[in-house]
């Protein structure tokens, strides 16, 4: 076995009462892809972050090439060769890659020269690892695979010998991820320590060599990838064995109870965010919208709840259109049947400082059962959130506790209690399973599930493919604010991913 | 990524950290009154005796207290649908003028009991107007509440300088300011109140019956935000604007009934020192109460019963206060202003300078004591 690069020896970090690492123990040897794996919250972005100098850890002791190494802030990481690439990127938009690249390392006071010296080092980097991108590109105008690069660009120009790539693949498409783990691979070759944080099982099993899970707050296991399962990952990081399929039978289509045509939103800039997007949905099936991140899902939704104002086209729910104008009362279109689980529930689906019972009620805080006048009805919501809470096992069971001291996993399960019990014709999804554990996902899954089975209409918007895959009766894609393609359930990742990708079925098909 | 903090138990939370808050505040201050070459010890003791020592004292400390209740309240209210109400001061002082209006036409023919529900409708609804300007423009235009309410203390105070000066002034009376209310317009004092627990109080001390006002107003606003839809609305908007238009609150509506409460509590304030204890409307009366208000919400966290001890609390500083100036030459009214920055800064501005410790030991003492929380996109 190769000498470790990295090596972490007891490292322990608290916030307040939170030990978000306890005695972690952990030794990456050279020239490998490791993988850490772990639920939100189980403590791998604070670990890294202690790496990376962003955090200092409260004891333990971290190595680097088997030298103990005191490493206080990001400067220290880069001086002794550890480089990071962070989930949303640290780039300055109205600079060129060049400009990006150097950006804290000018050196000195005229750029001239180390522009130079950049633009040399960049060809060489480019040459070595496959990693092209246009030198004189505004990053601005860079799409999201290729600002990537230029972060991984950044890394390796300072000298990064170990690069911590921070849940890289968020925000690309299948084939941008596919080209990132081919580049991922060639650093390896030339004998680069990459590490790898994810909650995606099927990334770890792809590329990574060895993986280390996490679960609140320790490290769990180390396998060697080869010699591991999905389930076997799965059920370590989880603590209990879970069920990763969804088992559903055959959609029954009824009528047409949303039907949206040729709708188009704008953004606040005036970007064209939704470009005349018509489709329907029926009774009894759910329709999932697949699409990278940013393609318009966000507003169609919010423009079909309601919320958010569109430029033309309609909505007609049950046959009656809704107010497009952007002054539409959400409460009238929930009065009306449609319930809507938006995409961040943190600012938009619940309160965060309100009790659990007081989020129970959000939106149908003005229906006759929660009032009595004027007044709230206390006993009434406590005992409509405590059969909630029991039919949705969300822990802990106390209505009355801030919901910001719920998992994200149990805050989902709030949310989707609401809407569901109301007993909604239509149901509009937006990434319900977002930093959610694997228990609760399973969970969420057949619910929506049973909301298909008893024929509502469901619309499902989620970056998360399989999720799209698995529960979806027909698949939309998005791509640039159209739907470019409507496929079923069984058609493959790559050809979703092309769609998602912006490449035309007929180009696909060649 | 959200850094988690542990939760306190709510008698620390609520109880604890305002104290030591308090105890700093005067620690420093009993630095700077050291420096004046005072005891500091001393200066203590004169402050709590001026201001509790005697009847007479308390009677100051909750007249003070009172008009700090109303403004406090007002800020509070605002503060929980998110909006920061600068305009206490003006609001306030235009309530004055709606008090004039009504007491100047009615002191002489009907009785106080009537000419009082009459003032405080008429209080509420001009500082409420005054409050309404702002939050027009805010909820329409999205013109900042804070710099908007700040102007409108100015124009408050040249308008009340213009109708004092020029409209309300008796003819041939040299000073700007109403004439005498009769006794239609003044309201019954409250020392025999204090009179019932043996403590001496003379006639002419100004606690008055808007002191009972300010604590039904207590009640009502905790009523009001924690137990109707109203308030319900006014505090998910105050937390997300983005949960509470997902939830279909109109947000206009909700900036404007909320300013328009906040700014009737603050021009209530008028009815202390106007018809409890001037009986004439002059320049100047609310003399920083509405900017006091601020400090007395943040300490008292926003909640009513924060509020009235709060409240007390600035009552004591301004009343003892008083006192310390004459007892000690060396100590100004202006070192009086010194320490009640002093509070406000280690209760107010800097209120979380000590949670994290307090945190850690209550961690470190009973784990299970304290819950947890992330509290990323949540307000204290």
């Amino acid at each position: 076995m190769a000498e470790a690069a990295i090596e972490l020896i007891g490292i322990n970090k608290s916030f307040g009462a939170v030990r978000a690492n306890r005695d972690i123990a952990l030794e990456i040897p050279r020239g490998t892809i490791h993988g850490i794996i772990g639920e939100n919250g189980a403590g791998k972005s604070t670990l890294m972050s202690i790496l990376y100098g962003f955090y200092q850890a409260d004891s333990g002791e971290i190595r680097v090439n088997g030298k103990p190494t005191n490493i206080k802030t990001p400067n220290d990481a880069i001086a002794v060769g550890i480089g990071m690439v962070h989930q949303h990127f640290m780039l300055v938009e109205n600079f060129s890659v060049l400009e990006n690249v150097i950006l804290g390392a000018e050196g000195e006071a005229l750029l001239k020269k180390s522009i130079a010296k950049a633009r040399s080092e960049l060809h060489r980097l480019e040459d070595e690892y496959g990693l092209e991108v246009d030198p004189d590109a505004l990053i601005e105008e860079l799409p999201v695979g290729l600002q990537q690069r230029v972060e991984i660009l950044k890394a390796l120009y300072r000298g990064a010998e170990i690069l911590i790539l921070d849940e890289p693949t968020g925000v690309l498409t299948p084939a941008e991820a596919d080209h990132l783990f081919r580049i991922l691979q060639q650093l390896k070759e030339q004998g680069k320590t990459v590490v790898l944080i994810t909650h995606k099982l099927r990334e770890i099993m792809a590329i990574t060599d060895n993986v280390s899970v996490m679960r609140q707050g320790t490290m769990v296991a180390t396998r060697k990838t080869s010699e591991t399962t999905v389930e076997e990952l799965a059920e370590l990081m989880v603590g209990r064995r879970v069920l990763l399929r969804v088992e559903k039978g055959e959609a029954k289509p009824g009528a047409v109870k949303l039907a949206v045509k040729n709708l188009t939103v704008r953004d606040s800039r005036g970007v064209t965010m939704v470009d005349d997007v018509s489709f329907d949905i029926r009774a009894g099936e759910i329709v999932g919208i697949a699409g990278v991140a940013g393609n318009g899902q966000s507003e169609l939704m919010e423009a079909v709840s309601g919320i958010r104002k569109a430029v033309s086209g309609t909505v007609m729910l049950d046959g009656t259109p809704i107010d497009l104008t952007g002054q539409a009362d959400p409460g009238e279109l929930r009065d009306r049947g449609l319930a809507h689980v938006p995409e961040d529930r943190h600012h938009v689906g619940l309160v965060l400082a309100f009790d659990e019972s007081e989020n129970s009620i959000l939106g149908y805080h003005d229906k006759p059962q929660y009032l009595k006048g004027p007044f709230l009805n206390l006993d009434a919501i406590q005992k409509d959130a405590q059969e909630k809470i029991e039919k949705y096992d969300i822990r802990p069971a106390n209505p009355r506790l801030k919901t910001a001291n719920f998992s994200g996993g149990n805050q989902q399960k709030i949310v989707l209690a609401r809407e569901i019990e109301q007993d909604p014709g239509v149901l509009i999804v937006g990434q319900p399973t977002r930093g959610v554990d694997v228990g609760a996902i399973e969970f969420i899954h057949r619910r929506l599930i049973a909301m298909r089975d008893q024929g509502k209409a469901v619309l499902l918007v989620s970056v998360e493919l399989d999720e799209i895959r698995s529960l979806s009766d027909r698949i939309l894609v998005m791509f640039a604010g159209r739907v470019v393609g409507e496929r079923g359930p069984e058609t493959s990742e790559g050809e979703l991913g092309l769609l998602m990708a912006g490449v035309e079925h007929k180009e696909a098909a060649e | 990524m959200s850094t988690p903090y542990a939760k306190l138990p709510a008698w620390a939370d609520y109880g604890l950290i305002p104290l030591i808050n308090l105890l700093v505040a005067f620690a420093v201050a009993g630095l700077v009154v050291l420096l004046v070459g005072e005891n500091p010890l001393r200066a203590a003791v004169i402050l709590v005796e001026g201001a509790f020592g005697s009847g007479q004292g308390i009677a100051y400390t909750l007249f003070y207290a009172t008009n700090f209740i109303f403004t406090g309240l007002a800020v509070a209210v605002a503060f929980h649908c998110g909006l920061f109400n600068i305009g206490g001061e003006g609001q306030a002082y235009i309530g004055g003028l709606g008090i004039a209006i009504v007491v100047l036409s009615f002191d002489s023919t009907l009785p106080w009991w009537v000419v009082f529900p009459l003032a405080i409708i008429a209080s509420a609804l001009f500082g409420a107007l005054w409050a309404l300007i702002p939050a027009y423009l805010q909820a329409k235009r999205g013109s900042h509440i804070v710099i908007t309410t700040i102007m409108f203390n100015f124009i408050a105070a040249s308008v009340m300088v213009y109708m004092l000066v020029n409209v309300l002034k008796p003819m041939g009376s040299m000073a700007p300011q109403t004439r005498q209310f009769l006794e239609g317009g003044q309201l019954p004092k409250l020392g025999w109140l204090l009179a019932e627990f043996g403590l001496k109080v003379r006639p002419s001390a100004p606690l008055n019956i808007s002191f009972l006002l300010a604590l039904v107003m207590a009640f009502l606003v905790w009523v009001l935000i924690w137990r109707t839809r109203l308030g319900y609305e006014i505090r998910t908007y105050g937390f997300s604007s983005k949960a509470a238009r997902y939830a279909g609150i109109s947000e206009p509506r909700i900036i404007i009934v909320t300013m328009l409460i906040s700014g009737a509590l603050a021009g209530m304030m008028a009815l202390n020192p106007i018809m409890g204890d001037q009986h004439n409307v002059p320049l100047d009366f609310v003399s920083g109460a509405g900017f006091v208000g601020i400090a007395v919400a943040l300490m008292g966290r926003s909640h009513p019963a924060g509020i009235v001890p709060a409240a007390i609390l600035f009552g004591m500083l301004y009343q003892g206060g008083a006192e310390l100036a004459f007892e000690m030459p060396n100590i100004s009214r202006d070192m009086i202003v010194i320490i009640q920055g002093l509070v406000i800064l280690f209760a107010g501005a800097l209120e979380n300078m000590f949670r994290p410790t307090i945190q850690g030991i209550f961690a470190s003492i009973s784990p299970g004591s304290v819950g947890i929380t992330a509290t990323k996109g949540e307000r204290a």
